[in-house]
Order: C-alpha cells, then structure tokens, then sequence
C-alpha cells in the first residue's frame, strides 16, 4: 500500500484539487453523456413511434 | 470478409449487429477502467519531479488522443461518405461527434488543471494548446452545423466538408510539440524510442486508452443505432421495430 491514510490519498501530496478536480470532471462529463444519450434515445424512439400511430390512421 | 463488410453496410444489418456488440464494448470499458484507475492510484509510484500531480496523465492522454482519434475517424467516414454517398458512412460521423467533443474538453480541462501546478498557468497561447482549442471549436461547429441544416442529406454532406477541411487541424495538434518551441512537454511515447516513463505507468495509462477507446465506441454505436432508426423509419423493418414486432 502506497498510502498510509485514506486523508494523504485524497489530499495527493497537496496536488489534491488538480488530481481530483481532473478525475472529477471526467467523472462528471461521462455521467451526463451517458445519462442525455439514454433520455435522447427514449424520446427518439416515443416520437418516431407517435409518427407511426400518426401515419397509419 | 468484403460480402461481410457490403452486408453490414446496409443500416439493418448494422442496426443489429451494433445492438449485439454495445454491451460488450460497454462492459469491457467498465472494467478497463477500474483495472486503470488502481494502477494509476494505488500501483504507478509516485513521480520524482512532478509529485502525485503527474496522476493526471492517466485521464490527460487517453482524453487528448482519443479526442484526435475520434476526430480522423469522422473525417475518414465524411470521406467514405462523400466518395460513395454512403448514408451509414455520414450517421457513423454523427454519431462519434458529441463523444469526441467530450474529449476535446477534457483534454483542455486536465490540461489547465495540471499547468496550474507545474508550468504557473491554467493556460498559455503555444502551439499544442491553441491546437487543441481549435479542435474543440471544430466539434462544437460541426455539431452546430448539423443542427441548424433541417435537411438530413444536405446537413450531411455540409458537415462532411467541414470535418475533411478541420482534418489538418489533426496533424497540427499531433506535430506541434515538435515543430515549435511550445511550453507543453514532448511526446511521452514515439514510434522511434523507446517511452520516457516508467512502464508500470505506461501499462496503466494504456489501459485507460483502451478503455475510453470502448466507452468512444459504446457511445457511438447507441447513437448511430437512434440514428439509422429515425432515418429508416418509413422501411418495413424499422416499422417493425418501431411497432415493437421485432
């Protein structure tokens, strides 16, 4: 183990907010692109198909 | 192997085989990740110039890369597509866009975050920097473009033009360290010497590479799938689909 405490991994030899702030916003980044392309699938696939039920009456 | 590659030129066929292949990518992506955030966090030792600062280069390297590799795959489809008029080819490109322009911020965001410490600045006006900055515009205009042409065929060829004529931005980005005196440090890994870095950080961040490489394509095969669905609609398979038959 590298790290004798869990409060010398987080604060990353006092590079802690550079460190994190990184991983964090990729974190984040990921976590919405994931998030908007499941909800922009869902309201593709509900419009399309209300553009089939429109159609075909 | 070339009928394989007619057959699943045809939207349908892709249209399945992607929806077979996105878990897979999806899961092995997950897992690259972990195995990659514990070298880069708990094996990679600590670096005798820069501290643990330098752990950004596990996230820094795979975003700026794969944000320049997404980016030449899409100018390679504009291409394909502007050659051949091939629809998948042009759906392809739309779909690795908003992934790339991912990665083009956030290469620039844990670039700023590990210049602050080390250089003094969140952000110089060199060579790698302004290039990488371009590429990011490159992304959001391409995109912009899409999205103000109504007309899917017009906005495809219109956005395939403008990603062949930002492809020189490419090159420029990759070579700048080289060609100018840029405050941005060399090359970590050439073709023709050996790396400058200790291999167990090599293996971690070639992990992380692989893995945002299979979340790059996850992603890109979700959105193209919506894609040739709404494009395809008025076929009878995408019907089917759409009726929930199939």
């Amino acid at each position: 183990m590298m790290w004798a405490s869990w409060g010398e991994f987080w604060a990353m030899g006092g590079y802690g907010l550079y460190v994190w702030g990184s991983y964090g916003a990729a974190f984040i980044l990921i976590l919405i692109e994931i998030i908007s392309l499941k909800r922009g699938q869902k309201q593709t696939l509900q419009r399309l198909k209300r553009m089939k039920t429109w159609e075909s009456e | 192997m070339s009928i394989a590659i007619f057959k699943y030129a045809a939207p349908m066929n892709f249209y399945h085989l992607a929806g077979r292949m996105i878990p897979w990518f999806a899961w092995s992506a997950a897992l690259l990740t972990v195995i990659g955030l514990y070298i880069a966090f708990f094996v990679a030792p600590t670096d005798f110039q820069q501290g643990e600062a330098y752990r950004v280069i596990f996230i820094h390297v795979p975003a700026a890369w794969m944000s320049m590799f997404i980016y030449l795959v899409m100018a390679f489809w504009s291409a394909v597509g502007l050659a051949w008029n091939t629809r998948l080819s042009f759906m392809m490109s739309r779909a690795l866009a908003p992934t790339g322009a991912v990665f083009a911020f956030l290469s620039l965001w844990t670039g700023a975050l590990w210049g602050k410490p080390m250089w003094g600045a969140w952000w110089v006006w060199d060579a790698r920097l302004t290039s990488s900055l371009i590429l990011f515009f490159l992304y959001v205009g391409i995109m912009s473009l899409w999205s103000a042409i109504d007309d899917p065929r017009r906005g495809d060829k219109a956005g395939a033009l403008l990603t062949l004529i930002g492809a020189v931005n490419v090159p420029i980005i990759y070579f700048s360290v080289k060609w100018w005196n840029t405050l941005h440090q060399g090359s970590t890994i050439n073709m023709t010497k050996a790396p400058s870095m200790a291999s167990i950080m090599l293996i971690g961040m070639l992990v992380m590479v692989f893995a945002v490489w299979f979340y790059a394509i996850a992603m890109s095969l979700i959105r193209v799938r919506g894609i040739i669905l709404e494009r395809e609609r008025q076929t009878e398979w995408a019907a089917e689909i759409l009726e929930g038959k199939a």
